[in-house]
């Protein structure tokens, strides 16, 4: 896998850069990646394995919409760095469906109108998707408080709410 | 934003961790949860020549109460575990309530209590909680372990009194002398952002005369470091909890903040609402020892 990296002037003219070469699965996938440890998680994710789907929004520990699962742990991946994946598992919104269905977070977003521009919808489905994989039965109060942590600028959050305890209806009914 | 160039290690035990540390000298930093080194470093504030990582270790991620009742905490034990902790809920009132109003959730999935106390944000609560309930640290350097009261580690804002080659490997707080009550309780804007101002509360009252045996109030976000305040907490101590005692305290508590004027509302308002808190936690803790004053103050 080849990363390129921006150019940042000064550092960039250096020949010794630190490269460290990890081993991690995403998604399922297994893969190995040589990267600069000062590499954060949302761009090897991002411009590493090319999968865009999970967004930078603050870059500040702020907003949640880079939020993945590092071992089914839902954190932000713009305040992880990517040498700490090396043996572990990273999950993304894109390896919540299968190849013919929704997952069913995904479904209760399209029914519940879970979305307007989009932009937080990975970060608040993987944040949701921790807390179903904890608690399956959620209260309202307690989807609030999981969720607590991303941010939806478009301030659709009542039918964030909604999606997400739709979502843990049809799964509870799915067993 | 990145961070800058740095050279990272991952040693897989603590006698590696340590000597790493010792030849990386001053540029070298103990990586933990990484919730505020992480974000420091991508701002540039701060730029370590050497992370030491310290992920890897073995043992470190417990919190257990020992035979004697001291709770200690592991440096690798994540807020989200004592958030989740029935052993803290049962046991230790100020730290329940402050977990769960820690950061957000994500970062709480992260970030360490011990990381937290190390890092001395004035404006961090664990720092706040664990003076009240005067707790200490445990540093680990190469000639062995020594004990750090938390009055002696955090001593200005993000100063500690670590050795370059000492890593913290576990908080705690000592047993109780009589029943344990208290709270934390923090005023803030939105969830994960800074204190506003945040107030720590730990009451030990004597089961059989009602009689506080010791107390501690410490304060977060109202100064350039957290503010220890043992003459409000002098106050509550000796008798049984008291409107009185606790006005006493909560005046004490008001004039220890040493708040400043900003975005985050004025210097006077942080002050009452020091007193507010004190006087909330107290008074729940007066009402019903059992009771556990939790949360935040929305």
């Amino acid at each position: 896998m080849t990363v390129v990296y921006d150019d940042l002037g000064d550092e960039a003219a250096e020949s010794d850069v630190p490269v460290r070469r990890i081993k991690f699965s995403i998604n399922g996938a297994k893969k190995v990646a040589e990267i600069e440890p000062r590499l954060l998680l949302a761009h090897l994710i991002r411009r590493g394995v090319g999968l865009t789907g999970t967004h930078m929004g603050c870059d500040t520990t702020n907003c949640g919409a880079c939020t993945v699962l590092v071992d089914g742990t839902p954190i932000k991946s713009c305040t992880m760095l990517a040498v700490q994946v090396d043996g572990h598992e990273v999950t993304t919104v894109e390896g919540l469906a299968s190849l013919s269905e929704l997952h069913p977070l995904q479904e209760g977003f399209k029914q519940e109108h879970g979305l307007q521009c989009g932009f937080c919808t990975p970060g608040m489905m993987m944040a949701a998707k921790g807390l179903l994989d904890r608690n399956p039965d959620p209260t309202e109060e307690d989807v609030r408080w999981a969720l607590s942590g991303n941010l939806c600028r478009c301030t659709g959050y009542q039918n964030i709410v909604k999606s997400v305890l739709w979502a843990a209806e049809k799964l509870r009914a799915e067993g | 934003m990145y961070p800058g160039r740095f050279r990272y290690e991952a040693p897989r035990s603590l006698d590696e961790a340590i000597t790493l540390l010792r030849d990386g000298g001053d540029e070298a930093k103990v990586l933990a949860g990484g919730q505020s080194l992480v974000p420091m470093m991508k701002l540039r504030f701060a730029s370590p020549e050497l992370l030491v990582d310290i992920n890897g270790l073995p043992g470190l991620d417990y919190h257990t109460t020992q035979a004697d009742g001291s709770l200690h905490v592991g440096a690798l034990c994540r807020h989200a575990d004592l958030e989740w902790s029935a052993l803290l809920k049962s046991s230790q009132p100020t730290m329940a309530a402050a977990a769960p109003v820690i950061a957000d959730p994500l970062v709480r999935n992260r970030g360490t209590l011990v990381g937290s106390l190390c890092h001395a944000d004035p404006q961090g609560d664990w720092a706040a909680v664990m003076l009240a309930l005067g707790g200490y640290v445990v540093a680990q350097g190469p000639s062995g372990k020594r004990v750090i009261a938390l009055t002696d580690f955090v001593t200005g804002p993000f100063t500690n009194t670590l050795a370059r080659d000492e890593i913290v490997v576990e908080a705690v707080v000592p047993p109780a002398r009589g029943i344990r009550s208290g709270g934390y309780l923090k005023l803030e804007r939105r969830v994960g952002d800074f204190a506003t101002c945040g107030v720590a509360v730990a009451i030990e009252t004597d089961p059989a005369s009602g009689a506080v045996t010791r107390a501690g109030i410490a304060l977060c976000g109202v100064g350039g470091s957290t503010i220890n305040a043992p003459g409000a907490a002098a106050a509550l101590a000796g008798e049984p909890l008291s409107e009185e005692s606790i006005a006493a305290a909560a005046d004490l508590a008001a004039s220890a903040a040493q708040p400043k004027t900003d975005h985050r509302g004025s210097a006077e308002y942080k002050r009452h609402m020091v007193a507010t808190f004190v006087i909330r936690i107290a008074g729940g803790a007066a009402a019903d020892p059992n009771t556990l004053a939790a949360g935040k103050a929305a």
